[in-house]
Protein backbone atom coordinates (compact mmCIF):
# COMPACT_ATOMS: atom_id res chain seq x y z
CA UNK A 1 0.00 0.00 0.00
CA UNK A 2 1.31 3.23 -1.00
CA UNK A 3 1.67 6.03 1.67
CA UNK A 4 0.23 9.66 0.91
CA UNK A 5 2.63 12.19 0.43
CA UNK A 6 3.77 14.95 1.98
CA UNK A 7 2.46 17.54 0.03
CA UNK A 8 -1.01 15.41 -0.76
CA UNK A 9 -1.85 14.79 3.17
CA UNK A 10 -1.30 18.43 3.87
CA UNK A 11 -3.49 19.79 0.65
CA UNK A 12 -6.06 16.95 2.09
CA UNK A 13 -5.88 18.35 5.84
CA UNK A 14 -5.85 21.82 4.31
CA UNK A 15 -8.87 21.17 2.15
CA UNK A 16 -10.97 19.48 4.55
CA UNK A 17 -10.15 21.86 7.55
CA UNK A 18 -11.36 24.78 5.17
CA UNK A 19 -14.48 22.90 4.33
CA UNK A 20 -15.51 22.07 8.01
CA UNK A 21 -13.80 24.81 10.34
CA UNK A 22 -16.64 27.22 9.27
CA UNK A 23 -19.68 24.68 10.37
CA UNK A 24 -17.54 23.37 13.95
CA UNK A 25 -16.97 27.06 14.84
CA UNK A 26 -21.14 27.54 13.91
CA UNK A 27 -21.94 24.44 16.36
CA UNK A 28 -20.12 25.47 19.08
CA UNK A 29 -21.17 28.48 19.34
CA UNK A 30 -24.67 28.05 19.33
CA UNK A 31 -24.15 26.81 23.09
CA UNK A 32 -23.07 29.86 23.71
CA UNK A 33 -24.81 31.59 26.45
CA UNK A 34 -24.21 35.52 25.50
CA UNK A 35 -26.79 37.18 22.92
CA UNK A 36 -23.37 38.25 21.30
CA UNK A 37 -22.67 35.63 18.94
CA UNK A 38 -19.08 36.14 18.48
CA UNK A 39 -18.04 36.39 22.37
CA UNK A 40 -17.76 33.40 24.56
CA UNK A 41 -19.59 33.92 27.82
CA UNK A 42 -20.41 30.24 28.89
CA UNK A 43 -22.15 26.92 28.28
CA UNK A 44 -25.64 27.37 27.76
CA UNK A 45 -28.76 25.18 25.80
CA UNK A 46 -31.08 27.82 26.02
CA UNK A 47 -30.92 28.79 22.66
CA UNK A 48 -32.49 25.21 21.61
CA UNK A 49 -35.23 25.95 24.35
CA UNK A 50 -36.00 29.62 22.51
CA UNK A 51 -35.94 27.68 19.52
CA UNK A 52 -38.64 25.22 20.48
CA UNK A 53 -41.08 27.82 21.35
CA UNK A 54 -40.89 29.57 18.62
CA UNK A 55 -43.87 29.23 16.67
CA UNK A 56 -43.60 30.94 13.59
CA UNK A 57 -40.02 28.50 13.21
CA UNK A 58 -42.13 25.13 14.31
CA UNK A 59 -44.88 26.55 11.56
CA UNK A 60 -42.59 26.73 9.17
CA UNK A 61 -40.62 23.95 9.68
CA UNK A 62 -43.70 22.07 9.06
CA UNK A 63 -44.20 23.52 5.88
CA UNK A 64 -40.81 22.58 4.57
CA UNK A 65 -40.99 19.22 5.54
CA UNK A 66 -44.56 18.79 3.68
CA UNK A 67 -43.52 20.62 1.06
CA UNK A 68 -39.99 18.64 0.59
CA UNK A 69 -41.94 15.50 0.76
CA UNK A 70 -44.51 15.65 -1.43
CA UNK A 71 -42.54 17.25 -4.18
CA UNK A 72 -39.70 14.78 -3.68
CA UNK A 73 -41.62 11.95 -4.61
CA UNK A 74 -43.44 13.65 -7.47
CA UNK A 75 -40.02 14.46 -9.15
CA UNK A 76 -39.08 10.62 -8.35
CA UNK A 77 -41.37 9.25 -10.20
CA UNK A 78 -41.25 11.67 -12.96
CA UNK A 79 -37.27 12.20 -13.04
CA UNK A 80 -37.66 8.15 -13.14
CA UNK A 81 -39.94 8.00 -16.05
CA UNK A 82 -38.03 10.34 -18.00
CA UNK A 83 -34.68 9.11 -17.50
CA UNK A 84 -36.29 5.53 -18.81
CA UNK A 85 -37.60 7.37 -21.91
CA UNK A 86 -33.80 9.14 -22.43
CA UNK A 87 -31.97 5.87 -22.11
CA UNK A 88 -34.33 3.27 -23.21
CA UNK A 89 -37.07 5.43 -25.65
CA UNK A 90 -35.21 5.33 -28.80
CA UNK A 91 -35.83 8.21 -31.08
CA UNK A 92 -38.90 9.99 -31.07
CA UNK A 93 -39.89 13.43 -32.09
CA UNK A 94 -38.31 16.41 -29.63
CA UNK A 95 -35.78 13.97 -28.15
CA UNK A 96 -33.55 17.16 -28.40
CA UNK A 97 -36.07 19.34 -26.92
CA UNK A 98 -36.69 16.80 -24.06
CA UNK A 99 -33.29 15.95 -22.95
CA UNK A 100 -32.29 19.81 -23.38
CA UNK A 101 -35.58 20.54 -20.71
CA UNK A 102 -34.26 17.52 -18.36
CA UNK A 103 -30.67 19.14 -18.14
CA UNK A 104 -31.19 22.56 -18.25
CA UNK A 105 -32.50 23.05 -15.02
CA UNK A 106 -29.86 21.53 -13.27
CA UNK A 107 -27.29 24.92 -13.98
CA UNK A 108 -30.34 27.35 -14.44
CA UNK A 109 -29.84 30.24 -12.16
CA UNK A 110 -32.38 29.61 -9.50
CA UNK A 111 -33.29 33.61 -9.61
CA UNK A 112 -34.59 32.76 -13.47
CA UNK A 113 -36.06 29.67 -12.53
CA UNK A 114 -37.92 31.22 -9.45
CA UNK A 115 -39.03 34.83 -11.76
CA UNK A 116 -40.62 32.71 -14.64
CA UNK A 117 -42.63 29.94 -12.71
CA UNK A 118 -43.77 33.30 -10.65
CA UNK A 119 -45.47 34.90 -13.65
CA UNK A 120 -46.44 31.38 -15.00
CA UNK A 121 -48.65 31.19 -11.88
CA UNK A 122 -49.81 34.61 -11.69
CA UNK A 123 -50.75 34.44 -15.47
CA UNK A 124 -52.90 31.38 -14.74
CA UNK A 125 -53.76 32.57 -11.96
CA UNK A 126 -52.90 30.50 -9.54
CA UNK A 127 -52.90 31.24 -5.77
CA UNK A 128 -49.42 31.04 -4.13
CA UNK A 129 -49.08 28.66 -1.46
CA UNK A 130 -47.70 25.60 -0.50
CA UNK A 131 -49.36 23.86 -3.99
CA UNK A 132 -47.26 25.99 -5.83
CA UNK A 133 -44.26 25.81 -3.81
CA UNK A 134 -44.24 21.88 -4.72
CA UNK A 135 -44.96 22.33 -8.27
CA UNK A 136 -41.79 24.56 -8.46
CA UNK A 137 -39.33 22.35 -6.64
CA UNK A 138 -40.94 19.16 -8.38
CA UNK A 139 -39.81 20.89 -12.08
CA UNK A 140 -36.48 21.36 -10.52
CA UNK A 141 -35.30 18.64 -8.59
CA UNK A 142 -36.94 15.94 -11.06
CA UNK A 143 -33.68 16.90 -13.31
CA UNK A 144 -31.81 15.68 -10.62
CA UNK A 145 -33.32 12.54 -10.10
CA UNK A 146 -33.46 12.44 -14.27
CA UNK A 147 -29.67 12.73 -14.47
CA UNK A 148 -29.21 10.05 -10.74
CA UNK A 149 -31.62 7.23 -12.59
CA UNK A 150 -30.30 7.53 -15.71
CA UNK A 151 -26.43 7.10 -15.38
CA UNK A 152 -27.61 4.11 -13.60
CA UNK A 153 -29.94 2.70 -16.41
CA UNK A 154 -26.78 3.27 -18.74
CA UNK A 155 -24.64 0.93 -16.72
CA UNK A 156 -26.99 -2.18 -16.38
CA UNK A 157 -27.71 -4.85 -19.04
CA UNK A 158 -30.57 -4.61 -21.58
CA UNK A 159 -30.60 -8.07 -22.04
CA UNK A 160 -32.47 -8.84 -18.69
CA UNK A 161 -35.37 -7.07 -18.96
CA UNK A 162 -35.72 -8.38 -23.05
CA UNK A 163 -35.37 -11.87 -20.99
CA UNK A 164 -38.43 -11.22 -18.27
CA UNK A 165 -40.18 -9.78 -21.90
CA UNK A 166 -39.27 -13.23 -23.39
CA UNK A 167 -41.13 -14.92 -20.82
CA UNK A 168 -44.21 -13.56 -20.92
CA UNK A 169 -44.10 -10.33 -18.58
CA UNK A 170 -45.93 -7.04 -19.89
CA UNK A 171 -43.74 -4.21 -19.84
CA UNK A 172 -44.89 -2.97 -17.01
CA UNK A 173 -44.35 -6.01 -14.87
CA UNK A 174 -40.88 -6.59 -16.30
CA UNK A 175 -39.88 -2.76 -15.42
CA UNK A 176 -41.54 -3.96 -11.86
CA UNK A 177 -39.47 -7.27 -11.24
CA UNK A 178 -36.59 -6.40 -13.21
CA UNK A 179 -35.65 -2.89 -13.52
CA UNK A 180 -37.58 -1.52 -10.81
CA UNK A 181 -35.22 -3.40 -8.29
CA UNK A 182 -31.87 -2.82 -10.01
CA UNK A 183 -32.34 0.80 -10.19
CA UNK A 184 -33.72 1.37 -6.90
CA UNK A 185 -30.45 2.29 -5.19
CA UNK A 186 -30.57 5.67 -7.69
CA UNK A 187 -34.22 5.89 -7.15
CA UNK A 188 -33.56 5.87 -3.52
CA UNK A 189 -30.60 8.61 -3.96
CA UNK A 190 -32.50 10.50 -6.37
CA UNK A 191 -35.56 11.17 -3.71
CA UNK A 192 -32.67 12.17 -0.93
CA UNK A 193 -31.13 14.36 -3.63
CA UNK A 194 -34.79 15.77 -4.59
CA UNK A 195 -35.49 15.99 -1.22
CA UNK A 196 -32.82 17.80 -0.07
CA UNK A 197 -32.68 20.56 -2.82
CA UNK A 198 -36.36 21.12 -1.82
CA UNK A 199 -35.56 21.56 2.02
CA UNK A 200 -32.93 24.02 1.18
CA UNK A 201 -34.38 25.92 -1.50
CA UNK A 202 -34.66 30.01 -0.42
CA UNK A 203 -34.43 31.39 -4.13
CA UNK A 204 -36.97 29.86 -5.97
CA UNK A 205 -39.36 29.25 -2.61
CA UNK A 206 -39.00 32.91 -2.10
CA UNK A 207 -40.63 33.57 -5.71
CA UNK A 208 -43.42 30.97 -5.40
CA UNK A 209 -44.28 31.42 -1.77
CA UNK A 210 -47.16 33.08 -0.67
CA UNK A 211 -48.46 34.99 2.77
CA UNK A 212 -50.48 31.94 3.58
CA UNK A 213 -46.84 29.36 3.19
CA UNK A 214 -43.34 30.25 4.53
CA UNK A 215 -40.91 28.01 4.60
CA UNK A 216 -37.57 27.23 6.82
CA UNK A 217 -35.04 28.87 4.49
CA UNK A 218 -37.29 32.07 3.68
CA UNK A 219 -38.03 32.57 7.48
CA UNK A 220 -33.55 31.96 8.09
CA UNK A 221 -32.81 33.91 5.70
CA UNK A 222 -35.09 36.95 6.81
CA UNK A 223 -33.27 36.62 10.45
CA UNK A 224 -30.25 36.44 8.98
CA UNK A 225 -30.21 39.31 6.73
CA UNK A 226 -29.97 41.55 9.85
CA UNK A 227 -26.65 39.80 11.02
CA UNK A 228 -25.94 36.64 13.33
CA UNK A 229 -27.96 35.05 15.56
CA UNK A 230 -27.62 32.43 18.48
CA UNK A 231 -30.99 31.05 17.94
CA UNK A 232 -30.29 30.83 13.86
CA UNK A 233 -27.03 29.22 15.42
CA UNK A 234 -28.86 26.71 16.95
CA UNK A 235 -31.56 25.81 14.41
CA UNK A 236 -28.20 25.34 12.31
CA UNK A 237 -26.71 22.89 14.53
CA UNK A 238 -29.82 20.83 14.44
CA UNK A 239 -30.38 20.96 10.77
CA UNK A 240 -26.28 19.74 10.68
CA UNK A 241 -26.39 17.05 13.07
CA UNK A 242 -30.03 15.90 11.28
CA UNK A 243 -27.86 15.68 7.93
CA UNK A 244 -24.89 14.07 9.32
CA UNK A 245 -26.54 10.96 11.13
CA UNK A 246 -28.83 10.53 7.36
CA UNK A 247 -25.83 10.80 5.32
CA UNK A 248 -23.84 8.64 7.54
CA UNK A 249 -26.66 5.90 8.06
CA UNK A 250 -27.32 5.74 4.12
CA UNK A 251 -23.99 5.57 3.37
CA UNK A 252 -23.54 2.49 6.14
CA UNK A 253 -26.75 1.45 4.93
CA UNK A 254 -25.38 0.87 0.97
CA UNK A 255 -22.70 -0.25 2.04
CA UNK A 256 -24.01 -3.62 3.61
CA UNK A 257 -26.50 -3.94 0.64
CA UNK A 258 -22.89 -3.93 -1.54
CA UNK A 259 -21.27 -6.85 0.74
CA UNK A 260 -24.14 -9.13 1.09
CA UNK A 261 -24.75 -8.36 -2.97
CA UNK A 262 -21.14 -9.53 -3.62
CA UNK A 263 -21.49 -12.69 -0.58
CA UNK A 264 -24.31 -13.62 -2.62
CA UNK A 265 -22.23 -13.37 -5.62
CA UNK A 266 -19.75 -15.28 -4.51
CA UNK A 267 -21.96 -17.91 -2.90
CA UNK A 268 -23.70 -18.58 -6.29
CA UNK A 269 -20.23 -18.76 -7.93
CA UNK A 270 -19.13 -21.77 -5.82
CA UNK A 271 -22.12 -23.56 -6.16
CA UNK B 1 -49.37 3.00 -25.96
CA UNK B 2 -47.73 3.06 -22.62
CA UNK B 3 -44.23 3.87 -24.11
CA UNK B 4 -46.58 7.16 -25.32
CA UNK B 5 -47.96 8.00 -22.20
CA UNK B 6 -44.72 7.29 -20.12
CA UNK B 7 -43.15 9.78 -22.50
CA UNK B 8 -45.50 12.47 -22.68
CA UNK B 9 -46.19 12.40 -18.67
CA UNK B 10 -42.86 14.45 -18.06
CA UNK B 11 -42.31 15.66 -21.95
CA UNK B 12 -45.91 17.89 -20.82
CA UNK B 13 -44.87 18.77 -17.25
CA UNK B 14 -41.86 20.21 -18.18
CA UNK B 15 -43.23 22.08 -21.22
CA UNK B 16 -45.76 23.63 -18.87
CA UNK B 17 -43.49 24.28 -16.11
CA UNK B 18 -40.21 24.87 -17.39
CA UNK B 19 -40.60 26.06 -21.51
CA UNK B 20 -43.49 28.39 -21.08
CA UNK B 21 -42.87 30.28 -17.76
CA UNK B 22 -39.65 31.07 -20.23
CA UNK B 23 -41.83 32.21 -23.12
CA UNK B 24 -43.81 34.28 -20.02
CA UNK B 25 -40.96 35.83 -19.15
CA UNK B 26 -40.03 36.87 -22.68
CA UNK B 27 -43.08 38.33 -23.32
CA UNK B 28 -43.32 40.53 -19.89
CA UNK B 29 -39.59 41.59 -20.84
CA UNK B 30 -41.20 43.19 -24.25
CA UNK B 31 -44.30 44.95 -22.19
CA UNK B 32 -44.54 48.10 -20.26
CA UNK B 33 -44.44 48.61 -16.54
CA UNK B 34 -47.90 49.12 -14.99
CA UNK B 35 -49.51 50.38 -11.79
CA UNK B 36 -52.13 47.61 -11.98
CA UNK B 37 -52.44 43.98 -10.57
CA UNK B 38 -50.43 42.45 -12.76
CA UNK B 39 -47.98 45.23 -12.93
CA UNK B 40 -47.36 45.20 -16.70
CA UNK B 41 -49.68 45.82 -20.21
CA UNK B 42 -50.46 44.30 -22.40
CA UNK B 43 -52.06 41.18 -21.73
CA UNK B 44 -53.69 38.63 -24.10
CA UNK B 45 -57.58 39.23 -24.14
CA UNK B 46 -58.96 35.72 -25.89
CA UNK B 47 -62.41 37.17 -25.87
CA UNK B 48 -61.50 39.72 -28.37
CA UNK B 49 -60.35 36.87 -31.03
CA UNK B 50 -57.68 38.07 -33.69
CA UNK B 51 -58.14 41.78 -33.06
CA UNK B 52 -57.28 41.39 -29.84
CA UNK B 53 -54.03 39.29 -30.12
CA UNK B 54 -53.47 42.19 -32.73
CA UNK B 55 -53.59 44.79 -30.37
CA UNK B 56 -51.51 42.93 -27.76
CA UNK B 57 -48.75 42.45 -30.61
CA UNK B 58 -48.64 45.79 -30.95
CA UNK B 59 -48.25 46.63 -27.20
CA UNK B 60 -45.12 44.80 -27.16
CA UNK B 61 -41.50 46.58 -27.85
CA UNK B 62 -37.92 46.46 -26.90
CA UNK B 63 -38.25 49.25 -24.80
CA UNK B 64 -36.88 48.13 -21.33
CA UNK B 65 -33.88 46.13 -23.15
CA UNK B 66 -32.90 49.96 -24.72
CA UNK B 67 -33.93 51.20 -20.79
CA UNK B 68 -31.30 48.50 -19.75
CA UNK B 69 -28.24 50.13 -22.17
CA UNK B 70 -29.15 53.54 -21.21
CA UNK B 71 -28.80 52.74 -17.27
CA UNK B 72 -25.70 52.17 -16.14
CA UNK B 73 -26.48 50.14 -13.21
CA UNK B 74 -27.39 46.96 -15.73
CA UNK B 75 -24.44 46.76 -17.96
CA UNK B 76 -21.68 47.27 -15.08
CA UNK B 77 -24.06 44.79 -12.62
CA UNK B 78 -23.69 42.04 -16.21
CA UNK B 79 -20.15 42.86 -16.38
CA UNK B 80 -19.18 42.72 -13.12
CA UNK B 81 -20.85 39.35 -12.13
CA UNK B 82 -18.98 38.18 -15.49
CA UNK B 83 -15.78 39.00 -13.52
CA UNK B 84 -16.69 37.67 -9.92
CA UNK B 85 -17.92 34.12 -11.52
CA UNK B 86 -14.51 34.28 -13.92
CA UNK B 87 -12.09 34.82 -10.93
CA UNK B 88 -14.24 32.87 -8.36
CA UNK B 89 -14.40 29.69 -10.80
CA UNK B 90 -10.33 30.38 -11.19
CA UNK B 91 -9.78 30.55 -7.95
CA UNK B 92 -12.04 27.39 -6.97
CA UNK B 93 -10.22 25.61 -9.32
CA UNK B 94 -7.03 26.63 -7.23
CA UNK B 95 -8.28 25.23 -4.16
CA UNK B 96 -10.23 22.39 -5.31
CA UNK B 97 -7.80 20.02 -7.82
CA UNK B 98 -4.71 19.78 -4.58
CA UNK B 99 -7.64 18.36 -2.82
CA UNK B 100 -9.21 15.98 -5.64
CA UNK B 101 -5.44 15.21 -6.57
CA UNK B 102 -4.68 14.15 -2.66
CA UNK B 103 -8.30 11.99 -2.68
CA UNK B 104 -7.47 10.19 -5.89
CA UNK B 105 -3.82 9.74 -4.24
CA UNK B 106 -5.05 8.09 -1.33
CA UNK B 107 -4.85 4.49 0.00
CA UNK B 108 -7.94 2.99 -1.63
CA UNK B 109 -9.92 1.84 1.40
CA UNK B 110 -9.94 5.96 2.54
CA UNK B 111 -11.23 6.90 -0.48
CA UNK B 112 -15.08 5.98 0.05
CA UNK B 113 -14.29 8.06 3.36
CA UNK B 114 -13.01 11.20 1.67
CA UNK B 115 -15.55 11.42 -0.76
CA UNK B 116 -18.19 10.88 2.02
CA UNK B 117 -16.90 14.06 3.66
CA UNK B 118 -16.63 16.00 0.25
CA UNK B 119 -20.17 15.33 -0.57
CA UNK B 120 -21.35 15.88 3.37
CA UNK B 121 -21.43 19.64 3.28
CA UNK B 122 -23.18 19.61 -0.41
CA UNK B 123 -26.48 18.12 1.80
CA UNK B 124 -26.39 20.67 4.14
CA UNK B 125 -28.33 23.63 3.69
CA UNK B 126 -26.36 26.15 1.29
CA UNK B 127 -27.87 29.21 3.73
CA UNK B 128 -26.33 27.85 6.75
CA UNK B 129 -22.84 27.67 4.93
CA UNK B 130 -22.76 31.19 3.64
CA UNK B 131 -24.07 31.94 7.10
CA UNK B 132 -21.11 30.16 9.19
CA UNK B 133 -18.71 32.63 7.59
CA UNK B 134 -20.87 35.90 8.68
CA UNK B 135 -19.44 35.09 11.98
CA UNK B 136 -16.02 34.53 10.99
CA UNK B 137 -15.63 37.71 8.75
CA UNK B 138 -17.41 40.13 10.48
CA UNK B 139 -15.19 43.23 11.91
CA UNK B 140 -15.77 41.84 15.65
CA UNK B 141 -15.76 38.06 14.06
CA UNK B 142 -13.50 35.17 15.31
CA UNK B 143 -11.58 35.56 12.24
CA UNK B 144 -10.17 39.28 13.68
CA UNK B 145 -10.41 38.03 16.82
CA UNK B 146 -7.96 35.51 16.41
CA UNK B 147 -5.80 38.12 14.51
CA UNK B 148 -5.85 40.62 16.76
CA UNK B 149 -5.03 38.08 19.73
CA UNK B 150 -1.97 36.51 17.65
CA UNK B 151 -0.77 40.05 17.37
CA UNK B 152 -0.51 39.71 13.35
CA UNK B 153 -2.72 43.00 13.19
CA UNK B 154 -3.14 45.84 15.07
CA UNK B 155 -6.63 46.81 13.23
CA UNK B 156 -9.52 44.87 12.63
CA UNK B 157 -9.51 43.54 9.14
CA UNK B 158 -12.90 44.67 7.03
CA UNK B 159 -13.78 41.88 4.80
CA UNK B 160 -17.09 41.48 5.60
CA UNK B 161 -19.05 43.23 2.96
CA UNK B 162 -16.38 43.42 0.61
CA UNK B 163 -16.06 41.24 -2.73
CA UNK B 164 -13.29 39.47 -1.11
CA UNK B 165 -16.24 38.30 1.56
CA UNK B 166 -17.96 37.12 -1.87
CA UNK B 167 -15.36 35.43 -3.34
CA UNK B 168 -14.21 33.04 0.08
CA UNK B 169 -18.01 32.24 0.34
CA UNK B 170 -18.16 31.23 -3.40
CA UNK B 171 -15.32 29.32 -2.98
CA UNK B 172 -16.49 27.54 -0.02
CA UNK B 173 -19.80 26.89 -1.27
CA UNK B 174 -18.82 25.96 -4.30
CA UNK B 175 -16.01 23.70 -3.64
CA UNK B 176 -17.63 20.28 -3.76
CA UNK B 177 -19.29 20.75 -7.67
CA UNK B 178 -15.53 21.23 -8.39
CA UNK B 179 -13.84 18.59 -6.42
CA UNK B 180 -15.98 15.84 -7.73
CA UNK B 181 -16.04 15.96 -11.21
CA UNK B 182 -12.06 16.08 -10.92
CA UNK B 183 -11.51 13.54 -8.87
CA UNK B 184 -13.73 10.78 -10.94
CA UNK B 185 -11.41 12.10 -13.68
CA UNK B 186 -8.19 11.40 -11.70
CA UNK B 187 -9.78 8.32 -10.06
CA UNK B 188 -9.92 7.02 -13.92
CA UNK B 189 -6.55 7.97 -14.11
CA UNK B 190 -4.08 4.95 -15.63
CA UNK B 191 -1.05 5.11 -13.04
CA UNK B 192 1.04 2.66 -15.59
CA UNK B 193 1.05 6.31 -17.61
CA UNK B 194 2.72 8.34 -15.32
CA UNK B 195 5.33 5.79 -14.50
CA UNK B 196 6.16 5.71 -19.04
CA UNK B 197 5.91 9.49 -19.07
CA UNK B 198 9.26 8.83 -16.31
CA UNK B 199 10.99 6.50 -17.72
CA UNK B 200 11.17 8.43 -20.93
CA UNK B 201 12.91 10.84 -19.21
CA UNK B 202 9.81 13.43 -18.08
CA UNK B 203 10.30 14.97 -14.46
CA UNK B 204 7.90 14.41 -12.38
CA UNK B 205 6.59 17.93 -12.67
CA UNK B 206 6.57 17.76 -16.92
CA UNK B 207 4.91 14.51 -16.52
CA UNK B 208 1.57 16.27 -14.16
CA UNK B 209 1.44 18.96 -16.46
CA UNK B 210 1.91 16.71 -19.67
CA UNK B 211 -0.11 13.91 -18.66
CA UNK B 212 -2.16 14.48 -15.60
CA UNK B 213 -3.42 17.78 -16.11
CA UNK B 214 -4.62 17.08 -20.12
CA UNK B 215 -6.05 13.46 -18.28
CA UNK B 216 -8.40 15.20 -16.51
CA UNK B 217 -9.55 17.88 -18.54
CA UNK B 218 -12.96 17.01 -18.69
CA UNK B 219 -13.50 16.74 -15.01
CA UNK B 220 -12.08 20.41 -14.83
CA UNK B 221 -14.02 21.48 -17.84
CA UNK B 222 -17.51 19.73 -16.22
CA UNK B 223 -16.08 21.57 -12.83
CA UNK B 224 -15.95 25.00 -14.07
CA UNK B 225 -18.83 25.33 -15.91
CA UNK B 226 -20.86 23.49 -12.64
CA UNK B 227 -19.52 26.62 -10.79
CA UNK B 228 -19.02 29.73 -13.13
CA UNK B 229 -23.22 29.06 -14.57
CA UNK B 230 -24.93 28.93 -11.15
CA UNK B 231 -22.14 31.58 -9.52
CA UNK B 232 -23.65 34.10 -12.50
CA UNK B 233 -26.84 34.29 -11.26
CA UNK B 234 -25.84 34.11 -7.40
CA UNK B 235 -28.13 36.26 -5.48
CA UNK B 236 -27.20 34.68 -1.19
CA UNK B 237 -24.24 35.21 -1.61
CA UNK B 238 -23.71 38.57 -2.43
CA UNK B 239 -26.86 39.91 -0.52
CA UNK B 240 -25.32 38.15 2.75
CA UNK B 241 -21.35 38.93 2.20
CA UNK B 242 -21.09 41.41 0.09
CA UNK B 243 -21.17 45.09 0.55
CA UNK B 244 -22.96 47.89 -1.71
CA UNK B 245 -20.48 47.78 -3.99
CA UNK B 246 -20.83 44.43 -4.32
CA UNK B 247 -22.59 44.49 -7.63
CA UNK B 248 -24.36 41.17 -8.94
CA UNK B 249 -27.24 40.55 -11.96
CA UNK B 250 -28.99 37.99 -9.84
CA UNK B 251 -28.89 40.44 -7.01
CA UNK B 252 -30.41 43.41 -8.81
CA UNK B 253 -33.18 41.50 -10.80
CA UNK B 254 -34.02 40.23 -6.94
CA UNK B 255 -34.65 44.00 -6.28
CA UNK B 256 -35.74 44.71 -9.37
CA UNK B 257 -38.16 42.71 -8.67
CA UNK B 258 -39.56 42.54 -5.44
CA UNK B 259 -38.82 45.85 -3.72
CA UNK B 260 -38.72 48.56 -7.18
CA UNK B 261 -42.30 45.41 -8.19
CA UNK B 262 -41.09 46.32 -11.98
CA UNK B 263 -41.37 43.14 -13.90
CA UNK B 264 -41.31 43.94 -17.09
CA UNK B 265 -37.54 45.43 -16.54
CA UNK B 266 -36.71 42.79 -13.87
CA UNK B 267 -37.64 39.38 -16.92
CA UNK B 268 -35.75 41.60 -19.53
CA UNK B 269 -32.63 41.10 -17.06
CA UNK B 270 -33.35 37.86 -16.82
CA UNK B 271 -33.92 37.12 -20.62
CA UNK B 272 -30.26 38.86 -21.13
CA UNK B 273 -28.54 36.53 -18.32
CA UNK B 274 -29.92 33.42 -19.94
CA UNK B 275 -28.66 34.70 -23.36
CA UNK B 276 -25.06 35.07 -21.93
CA UNK B 277 -25.46 31.69 -20.25
CA UNK B 278 -26.89 29.76 -23.02
CA UNK B 279 -23.60 29.45 -24.68
CA UNK B 280 -21.88 27.80 -21.44
CA UNK B 281 -24.38 25.80 -21.20
CA UNK B 282 -24.66 24.56 -24.34
CA UNK B 283 -20.76 23.53 -23.80
CA UNK B 284 -21.39 22.25 -20.76
CA UNK B 285 -23.97 19.84 -22.23
CA UNK B 286 -21.69 18.87 -24.96
CA UNK B 287 -18.76 18.41 -22.57
CA UNK B 288 -21.69 16.57 -20.46
CA UNK B 289 -22.30 13.80 -23.37
CA UNK B 290 -18.33 13.68 -24.64
CA UNK B 291 -18.50 12.23 -20.98
CA UNK B 292 -20.90 9.84 -21.40
CA UNK B 293 -19.94 8.60 -24.70
CA UNK B 294 -16.10 7.99 -23.58
CA UNK B 295 -18.01 6.18 -20.65
CA UNK B 296 -20.37 4.16 -22.41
Amino acid sequence: MKRLSWFNATSLTLGFAFLYLPMVILVIYSFNESKLVTVWAGFSTKWYGELFRNDAFLEAAWVTLRVAVISSTIATVLGTMAAYVLVRGGRFAGRTLFSGMIYAPLVMPEVITGLSLLLLFIGIGLDRGVLTIVLAHTTFSMAFVAVVVSSRLVTFDKSLEEAALDLGCSPFSAFRLVTLPIIAPAVISGWLLAFTLSLDDLVIASFTAGPSATTLPIKIWSSIRLGVSPEINALSTILIALVTIGVITASLASKRALMRQQAEEMAAERT
Amino acid sequence: MRRLTLILIPYFWLLALFLVPFAIVFKISLSDVELAIPPYTPTLDLSEGWAGFKSFLAGLDFENFTFLTTDDLYWKSYLSSLRIAIISTVLTLFVAYPIAYGMAKAPKHWQPTLLMLVILPFWTSFLIRVYSWMGILSTEGYLNQLLLGLGVISEPLAIMNTNTAVYIGIVYTYLPFMILPIYSALERLDESLLEAAEDLGCSRISAFWLVTIPLSKTGIIAGCFLVFIPVMGEFVIPSLLGGSQTLMIGKVLFEEFFSNRDWPVASAVAVILLLILIVPIILFQRNEQKQREADG
